[in-house]
């Protein structure tokens, strides 16, 4: 696993207080994590902080499962 | 007018996490106090508070994890952890789990805070000076505002019925309980769950009730000393934290279910005094007129009154005043007995009156006044027992709790045993 998934991984548990095996691929944070909207902002924001990005709004709404943030925060991470 | 009986308790407090806990240590004498800890204080004046005990959850102690889930504690101030774990063990001593849609629309919540939020709303202050908007917690908001102990609390029980706060600062908890029973009384609810909870020990807390010069600061070194109600030697309260909770029920509805009963709430008062944000009336006129108003609804005359559990926060002039004011309405000769149990868990804010609630509830039912610590020195003035010292045993029939708050409101409510 990167670098990168890991750290999701470590947020993601973190912040939705869920078992690290649930936290695949694939797991949508609102249905299969249990995240509400509200908790979605916040793991968003905590993806910035922790990688030291800017994630727009209209591009937040596109991360829904773990694999699209590691996915996203990859490809940001290599631009800067 | 329906009757209204406390068929549940619960309690979490500077002396332990639970009721029988802290009562029990409570009538043997035990502070609650202590330096403070979890933050700088060397700038302070003021250094000392009561604060909860938290551990594994064993012995009296507060363990978070037991009441609330670790993701749900992260997202608010202590406050609310507070009020949800006093209000679960209140539902539990009552046995009271709705669970049919009736039965949950016909239950409701009124928490009352002082202050809400403060240690949140100081800590994302920051945050937004310091990085910008853009990190300010979605959570800031639903975590430091005071209705949402009771929205907590009824998410997490499901109870569908009038969801109310209060904010009536140190007056808070009585309110809560008085305007939960009105509630029952009108029909609004079968059954309330009410309460208070404070969690103001922090940094900007402290500086504040310094700054007005409500604090004790003459006993750093003696924390266990500093809170002494009525004594010559009080110079300010000592801050405590924590919530009270009562469940509350129409009377035949709680012997219908045959439910424990501990007590009828048959007195409720209140009054604004006009006067001054901070300061009470030198003639305790809005006190007076609480107090009456109280003894009036209850159908009794002050004669009647056996314990009182006093607003009694240590503070040079409103002691004074509360004690001339008592001692005015019961008339020469009085046989009863008031004490401040602030005396040993501090003042509890906004939390006070429905912690002191239980407590006046628990006189009642074990006929023992719990005792005002470190009172050496009454004043001069003093015509009345105010429990010094020990604990006491004696016959109580009727109680009467007092709150008065920052702003100038008074509560009073009078509790007895439901015949």
């Amino acid at each position: 696993m990167s670098d990168v998934a890991e750290r999701v991984k470590k947020i993601v548990i973190e912040h939705l207080g869920v078992d690290a095996d649930k936290v695949v691929d694939n797991a949508n944070f609102i249905e299969d994590l249990g995240a509400d909207s509200l908790d979605t902002v916040e793991l968003v924001m905590a993806f910035e902080e922790e990688f030291s990005v800017e994630i727009p709004d209209d591009a937040a709404e596109t991360i829904v499962t773990v694999g699209d943030a590691v996915r996203f925060l990859d490809k940001a991470t290599a631009a800067s | 007018m329906r009757r209204v009986v406390v068929t549940g308790l619960g309690m979490v407090s500077p002396l332990a996490c639970g009721v029988e806990e802290t009562w029990k240590l409570l009538l043997a004498g035990e502070s609650g106090a202590g330096p403070i800890q979890g933050f700088q204080t060397d700038d302070l004046a003021c250094r000392i508070a009561m604060q909860v005990p938290r551990g594994d959850g064993t012995n009296g102690t507060f363990n978070p994890d037991h009441w609330m889930e670790p993701k749900e504690q992260r997202k608010v101030d202590d406050f609310i952890l507070f009020a949800v774990t006093a209000a679960t063990q209140a539902l539990a001593d009552a046995n009271w789990k709705p669970t049919t849609y009736q039965d949950q629309i016909e239950t409701g919540v009124i928490f009352g805070s002082g202050i809400g939020g403060l240690g949140g709303i100081y800590e994302q202050g920051i945050v937004l000076k310091e990085k910008g908007p853009r990190r300010v917690s979605p959570f800031f908001v639903t975590g430091r505002i005071i209705n949402l102990t009771s929205g907590y609390i009824s998410i997490q029980h499901q109870l569908k019925g009038p969801n109310h706060a209060v904010v009536t600062a140190c007056s808070s908890g009585t309110h809560a309980i008085g305007d939960a029973a009105r509630l029952i009384a009108f029909g609004d609810a079968e059954v309330m769950v009410a309460g208070g909870a404070e969690s103001a020990v922090n940094r900007l807390g402290i500086a504040g009730f310094a700054a007005c010069r409500a604090l004790s600061t003459d006993f750093n070194d003696r924390p266990k000393e500093a809170s002494r109600p009525f004594d010559r030697d009080r110079d300010g309260f000592v801050m405590g934290e924590g919530a009270g909770a009562v469940v509350l029920e129409e009377y035949e509805h709680a012997k219908a279910r045959g439910a424990k009963i501990y007590a009828e709430v048959v007195g409720y008062g209140m009054s604004g005094d006009a006067y001054h944000i901070t300061a009470p009336m030198e003639s305790g006129d809005g006190a007076f007129r609480a107090m009456q108003a109280a003894i009036k609804r209850a159908g009794i005359t002050a004669e009647d009154i056996d314990y009182i559990n006093a607003h009694g926060t240590s503070t040079p002039l409103g002691d004074e005043i509360e004690l001339n004011t008592v001692q005015r309405l019961m008339g020469e000769g009085s046989k009863v007995s008031m004490s401040s149990t602030k005396s040993a868990i501090g003042h509890l804010l906004g939390a006070a009156g429905a912690v002191e609630a239980v407590f006046s509830i628990l006189a009642l039912r074990d006929q023992i006044a719990p005792p005002t610590l470190n009172l050496h020195n009454p004043p001069a003035s003093m015509q009345i027992d105010l429990v010094p010292l020990e604990a006491r045993k004696r016959d109580i029939e009727f109680v009467l709790s007092n709150s008065f708050g920052f702003g100038g409101t008074n509560a009073c409510l009078i509790l007895t045993h439901a015949h």
